[in-house]
């Protein structure tokens, strides 16, 4: 092998590219999370097409949350940034081949789409808010009325938020500079990541949220629904939670973050089912990516063997697939069954499995680099 | 009765002198003038000073602040092009450990521990304390180290307070062996800037010379040409240097058997009858007796001292051979190396004498400057008792003062005491070899005055510390280069220095005039003395200035063309047989004796340059000091995995006398046989002050406790320590 | 339409750094940063070696892709000889371009903005020659229009076998290195 010697020191840059910190994988994370959180209610709503209000977390909680973490991850974005001053010049133009611009402009769409679901579910959401301010139950209401509008604000949520959790993915995923980046699996494989994310997230807070003991009396609705969809129609008779206006007293007068307001019992199990395909999904395209990666150039090769042998490979095995991904779907799977109670563990490690997802890939990412070969 | 001191340098007559090329003015490029390109700037020739080349520059000033500089397209030496150094020489204005003000020792020498003080203070101090010496043991036992061009007004001011002993690392330490080898075999030496003619030859033989780390700028430049042209390279190293990878041929050598080598490289030509009979025969003497000399002399009785196959000397003879006389077999430039290095370098005299290359074009061409009378001074006194550094001649053929003589004098006391130095520009502990010995001699001083740029090594053991500018914001001595084009340039301030520092020339004058020597200074300003010697040239001040340099006219280079072929040895032949050495009872035809061996398992430490650096002297300057910033030890790759080392690991090298040298990375590298390590000479500095230095890299200096003494001319020859590894720290 | 590029000699090259410092005392460049850079290349086994030493930089890529990801504009291809340039007022410093750049040949600027080897378009709009060409000692730099036949860039290009650094990345650099 050759004997190489770069005489060059960049800050940042050298020995190997340290360009990104923790902001970025932390705000690839939120984006995803909130790509799902959006996905997953406009989802419902694109089902459901409700025209009473339900308390179902995914709406009520779901927008106000996805709209905090999203904030919280323009943050880390913005932190990330060395020439902050010029900011502003991200939304002077629209540069198409740029993933960065896409994402820039996406997400200021993104605001607007989640705040008008908020606004849907804002009677059920936070009924003393709009008992203390009528004007926004009128509008609310107006909106919900509307069927095409509830179809617009489902397709939006959709339609947006496929597109920011792509995104998340296909900002590395366009960086072929960077050898175990250069795949368009990413996109999908941080979609899914994100859906499954938030559908744990959704999940979890169900769970702080049911008073012990409590638990689902039936199962799969949603996944009914999101497997058999159009044709599928509710089981007649079964509670489908949207058929029959429940005690408007009752819903509005009660935040839906206090336990009873919630429908533990029918809306858990949908968003474990919901998670559990997710993360199939997700090893699957996890599968795929690295079955490409090691089945391409001898430098891709060496790229995967950052995370499958190298130096990242313990984080990788241990937190991205056995905590994040394997784990998480027994617990879930045996929670479905009744053979467990519902915990908040199963959620906590698909939540940790992401995030440690964004940060290896960013890590190893930077560190893989064409000249491998040549250099090492 | 030897011909040492005389001199046969073409000297030309300003009759004679050309004005610079349009090139200067074409460019926008004149003294103080505005760059047509860019108003802001303004630009001023000088010369470079970060090497002993003396390159002409052209400094570029944006906004008040010192910008860049580039070669001078004027300069014959640098045509337009300066090395790294060169370029990154505007760090050293702005360099932050600078030396701001005068200081004077409060404690222990050695502590770098300073008060400052005024600059009439300490020129009082050091004038009353050399008047004291003199009083108590005559003038001459102040003793001046100066390096460099700079050096020249102190020299005289010392030549006038009536010491002859002032001397310079540049002989003993450096090329000195060179020069001696030579003047015995042609009767001249080959000088500085050296007078061989690369940019012609067909076939460039270097023995050592790392050309291209070894960034003599014209060299450099005319080796890149040599490669361009295809001329065939020979290189002989035990590393595999960045010239080696430019050569057809590269012998990878037994370190200290070159000796060996050219004698079998000799022998071959005049076996096979390859030399240039007519040369030989018109211009040589004790051809014969020189031949017979050479009877055992075979490859095959080369190959186990050198490692060098038979064929591939005999091959490499012969390519010498094809290509005679445009053959350029290089003398080096540092070639203390063993102890043997005059007969060695006489030598390579002989194996140039017999391809007639001395003289000839693609050999040594023969080179001229102008002749510029030196400055009406009175005659300096006659100094009572004449230098101690070389006493009864104990080497017959020095030409010039020997460092290490004066310190050892220092030492002993004999011939008689020396009681003060003054240093000026050199850095004494990583210039001498056994730094223990400088600093003992030290210890016997009444007076140590540094004169310097940085707080270094040796300025950290003053009593008296003297701020210098540097050279880019000063006058100094006039250049009338001894070169292929003659030519005359000049030093001129670019910039003010930023603190309270002096130029030597300022120094020299104070000092003089406290010491009563004002008659040798009879000049008010540095200025008044520059016009007076150019003019007295015949030439116009003023143009200097303008352009920085003004070129003579070319003269005959080569005895082909005109030169007088004249040789100043005792036969006014080149002496292949030399009856000076004879005489001397030294070997009249170079005899090879092997090198002694070192410890078992210990390396032999070599050491060289780096291109981005000058000795000690650039790595405070953060412009030169980010494109390298400390050094590595070089370790053959097999050795190193040998010994569990990967490149980037830190270690400790020890020498033979268990002196532990500073951490330094390790190079486990292919380019450097089993038997060597190598380590760029400079780093490892020890000097508090030098805050952004200290401590990086290792220091050849401080591992070289041993050196061996040619006998001939009192070179320290410094490739002769050994050192292990050690990896646990 | 012009089109910049390099042709260096790396067998005239030795390695000096001169076009490194050349560069930063022309252009500014920040302590402890480098536009260019020198890198060596050690291949065979002592003593028959080579040594290939080559002075790096941006490569002004045909299909630079430090651009194409750029969400500003900041990193653009200049009208002139398409050279690829980086406006420091319109860079936000979101590092994609340096995550882009197969060859790390760009680095944050202490200032905030991104930097890199500017072939000293500066310098060439003046009809000069970039710093780090015009210093070199060993003449092995030669800078010029490729779209020219009658260039010396072009004329060492159609005689002269050489090649780029990590073609494989599919950027088509304009720095060519004859061998
Ligand atoms: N960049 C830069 N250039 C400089 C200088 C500088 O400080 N910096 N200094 C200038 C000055 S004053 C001088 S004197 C010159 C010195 O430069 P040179 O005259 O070239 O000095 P050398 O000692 O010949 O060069 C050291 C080389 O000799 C090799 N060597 C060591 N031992 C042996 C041996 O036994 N046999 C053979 N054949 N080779 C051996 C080493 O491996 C190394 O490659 O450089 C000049 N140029
Ligand atoms: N171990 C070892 N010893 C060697 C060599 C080696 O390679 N290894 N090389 C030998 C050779 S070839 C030579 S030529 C000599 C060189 O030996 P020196 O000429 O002593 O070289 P430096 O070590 O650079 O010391 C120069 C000193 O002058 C100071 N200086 C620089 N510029 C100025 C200035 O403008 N004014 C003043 N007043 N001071 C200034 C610097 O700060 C530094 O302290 O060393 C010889 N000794
Ligand atoms: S060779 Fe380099 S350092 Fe020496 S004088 Fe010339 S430019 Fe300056
Ligand atoms: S200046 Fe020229 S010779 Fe020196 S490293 Fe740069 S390209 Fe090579
Ligand atoms: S070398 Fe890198 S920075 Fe330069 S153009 Fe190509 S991709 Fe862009
Ligand atoms: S760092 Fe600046 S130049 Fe690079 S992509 Fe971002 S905005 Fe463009
Ligand atoms: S072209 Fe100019 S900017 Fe680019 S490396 Fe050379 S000197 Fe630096
Ligand atoms: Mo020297």
């Amino acid at each position: 092998m050759d004997e190489h010697v770069i005489h060059r020191h960049n800050h940042g840059i050298d020995p190997v590219l340290d360009a990104w910190g923790w902001e970025i994988p932390v705000y690839l994370f939120l984006g995803g999370l909130v790509a799902g959180l959006m996905v997953i209610a406009g989802m419902r709503l694109l089902l459901a097409r409700p025209r009473v209000r339900q308390p179902m977390v995914c709406w009520t909680a779901g927008p106000w949350i996805a709209l905090a973490l999203l904030s919280v991850g323009m943050l880390a974005l913005f932190l990330d940034l060395s020439h902050k001053a010029c900011v502003w010049r991200l939304y002077l133009t629209f540069q198409v081949t740029s993933p960065m611009s896409w994402g820039a402009w996406i997400l200021l769409a993104v605001y607007p789409a989640l705040a008008a679901n908020a606004l849907l579910h804002l009677p059920v959401a936070l009924p003393a808010l709009t008992s203390r301010f009528p004007v926004l139950r009128r509008v609310s209401d107006r909106l919900l009325a509307r069927p095409r509008v509830v179809l617009a604000i489902a397709l939006a949520n959709i339609v947006l938020g496929v597109g920011l959790g792509v995104y998340t993915g296909l900002l590395l995923g366009t960086l072929g500079a960077r050898p175990l980046w250069a795949s368009a699996v990413l996109g999908p494989l941080f979609l899914f990541s994100g859906l499954s994310t938030a559908a744990a997230l959704l999940h979890a807070i169900l769970v702080l949220s049911s008073p012990a003991g409590e638990r689902p009396a039936f199962a799969d609705f949603l996944i009914a629904r999101l497997t058999r969809w159009p044709q599928a129609t509710p089981p007649a008779g079964e509670e489908t939670g949207f058929a029959q206006a429940p005690d408007p007293a009752r819903l509005c007068s009660r935040s839906p973050l206090q336990p009873r307001a919630l429908r533990v019992e029918s809306e858990a199990p949908e968003l474990l089912q919901a998670d559990n395909s997710f993360l199939t999904v997700e090893a699957a395209l996890l599968g795929t990516f690295l079955l490409g990666h090691t089945t391409a150039s001898a430098v891709h090769r060496q790229a995967a063997d950052l995370l499958l042998t190298g130096p990242y490979a313990a984080v990788f095995w241990v937190f991205v697939v056995g905590l994040g991904l394997l784990l998480p779907l027994t617990l879930q799977h045996f929670e479905l069954q009744h053979r467990i109670r519902h915990t908040l563990a199963p959620s906590l490690l698909v939540l940790l499995g992401g995030l440690v997802l964004r940060f290896v890939f960013v890590q190893a990412g930077q560190a893989s680099h064409w000249a491998a070969t040549a250099l090492h | 009765m030897n011909a040492l001191s005389r001199r046969r340098f073409l000297k030309i007559s300003t009759a004679s002198v050309l004005g610079a090329g349009v090139a200067g003015r074409a460019a926008g490029l004149c003294s103080g003038l505005r760059d047509p390109l860019d108003p802001r700037v303004r630009t001023v020739p000088t010369f470079c000073d970060v090497c002993f080349w003396k390159c002409g520059a052209i400094a570029s000033v944006r906004g008040g602040r010192l910008w860049k500089i580039e070669g001078n397209p004027d300069d014959p030496l640098c045509r337009g092009r300066l090395c790294p150094r060169g370029t990154g020489g505007i760090g050293a204005h702005s360099d932050p450990d600078r030396l701001r003000t005068p200081l004077i020792r409060t404690h222990e020498r050695g502590e770098e521990k300073w008060q400052e003080i005024s600059w009439e203070e300490a020129l009082d101090y050091v004038a009353t304390r050399m008047q004291k010496i003199a009083a108590q043991h005559g003038p001459e036992s102040m003793a001046l180290f100066a390096h460099g061009i700079g050096g020249t007004f102190l020299k005289h001011t010392f030549r006038a307070f009536g010491s002859p002993n002032i001397a310079a690392p540049s002989f003993a330490q450096c090329r000195g062996p060179r020069e001696t080898g030579f003047e015995l075999t042609f009767g001249e030496g080959v000088g500085s800037p050296e007078r061989t003619d690369i940019a012609n030859t067909d076939c460039l033989v270097l023995i050592g010379s790392h050309l291209g780390e070894n960034m003599h700028n014209t060299q450099v430049q005319e080796f890149a040409e040599a490669i361009g042209r295809g001329a065939s390279i020979i290189v002989v190293d035990p590393r595999f240097s960045v010239a080696a990878s430019k050569a057809k041929h590269y012998l990878p050598i037994r370190p200290g058997t070159d000796l060996a080598l050219l004698l079998a490289w000799m022998k071959v030509i005049v076996d096979e009858k390859l030399y240039d009979a007519d040369y030989v025969a018109e211009h040589g003497f004790g051809f014969e007796s020189f031949a017979a000399a050479l009877q055992d002399c075979t490859p095959e009785w080369a190959y186990p001292e050198t490692g060098i196959e038979p064929e591939l000397i005999r091959a490499t003879a012969r390519e010498m051979a094809r290509h005679k006389p445009a053959t350029l077999v290089h003398p080096g430039r540092h070639v203390n190396w063993y102890g043997d290095d005059a007969q060695r370098s006489r030598a390579i005299a002989l194996l140039n004498g017999l391809l007639g290359s001395w003289g000839r074009k693609g050999g040594f061409y023969v080179p001229a400057s102008i002749d510029v009378p030196s400055y009406p001074y009175p005659d300096y006194p006659e100094p009572k008792r004449g230098r101690l550094d070389n006493p009864e001649r104990k080497f017959p053929f020095a030409g010039e003062a020997i460092t290490t003589g004066i310190r050892e004098a220092t030492l002993s006391g004999q011939p008689y005491p020396i009681k003060g130095w003054m240093v000026y520009a050199t850095n004494l502990l990583h210039a001498l070899p056994d730094q223990a010995a400088t600093l003992r001699a030290i210890q016997q001083l009444d007076l140590l005055v540094v004169v310097d740029v940085v707080p270094s090594e040796i300025a950290g053991w003053a009593d008296v510390v003297l701020p210098e500018s540097v050279y880019l914001e000063r006058f100094d001595e006039l250049n009338p280069e001894y070169f292929r084009q003659p030519f005359l340039a000049l030093r001129q301030p670019v910039v003010a220095p930023p603190h309270d520092q002096k130029p030597n020339w300022w120094i020299a004058r104070q000092l003089a005039a406290r010491l009563g020597l004002g008659a040798w200074f009879p000049w008010q300003d540095i200025e008044e003395y520059l016009a007076h010697r150019v003019r007295a040239a015949g030439l116009s001040y003023e143009e200097l200035k303008e352009k920085g340099v003004l070129l003579g006219a070319p003269q005959p280079l080569y005895f082909e063309d005109g030169a007088p072929a004249e040789f100043p040895t005792p036969s006014g032949k080149i002496e292949f047989y030399s009856t000076q050495l004879e005489r001397a009872g030294f070997d009249p035809v170079p005899r090879y004796t092997p090198p002694e061996p070192g410890p078992p398992a210990a390396f032999r430490l070599l050491f060289g340059r780096a291109p981005m650096h000058s000795f000690s002297r650039t790595h405070s300057n953060r412009l030169l000091s980010d494109l390298m910033d400390e050094n590595c030890v070089w370790v053959n790759h097999r050795v190193a995995s040998r010994l569990g080392l990967r490149t980037g690991d830190m270690v400790r090298l020890r020498n033979q006398d268990g002196v532990l040298g500073n951490r330094v990375k390790v190079n486990a590298t292919r380019r450097i046989r089993p038997d060597c390590v190598y380590l760029v000479h400079g780093f490892g500095h020890t000097a508090r002050g030098l805050r952004h230095a200290l401590g990086k890299g290792a220091s050849d200096a401080e591992l070289i406790t041993r050196y061996t003494t040619d006998p001939l001319m009192g070179g320290t020859g410094m490739n002769v320590n050994f050192v292990t590894i050690e990896t646990k720290d | 339409m012009a089109r910049y590029v390099m042709a260096i000699d790396t067998r005239r090259c030795v390695g000096c750094m001169d076009c490194v410092v050349a560069c930063k005392t022309e252009n500014d460049v920040p302590e402890g940063f480098n536009r260019d850079w020198i890198t060596e290349t050690v291949r065979g086994e002592f003593p028959s070696l080579g040594l290939e030493i080559r002075s790096e930089r941006c490569n002004h890529c045909a299909h630079p892709p430090c651009v194409d990801c750029c969400p500003t504009g900041a990193s653009h291809v200049h009208e002139r000889g398409g050279v690829v340039l980086v406006e420091g007022d319109k860079c936000i410093g979101c590092k994609a371009c340096i995550a882009a750049c197969p060859y790390d040949a760009r680095y944050v600027h202490p200032d905030g903005h991104v930097d890199k080897c500017t072939f000293c378009i500066h310098r060439v709009e003046q009809g000069l020659l970039p710093a780090c060409v015009s210093v070199c000692p060993t003449r092995c730099m030669h800078f010029g229009d490729a779209e020219d036949p009658h260039s010396d860039v072009s004329r060492l290009l159609a005689t002269r076998p050489h090649h780029t650094i990590l073609p494989e990345a599919g950027t088509e650099p304009r720095v060519h290195y004859l061998t």
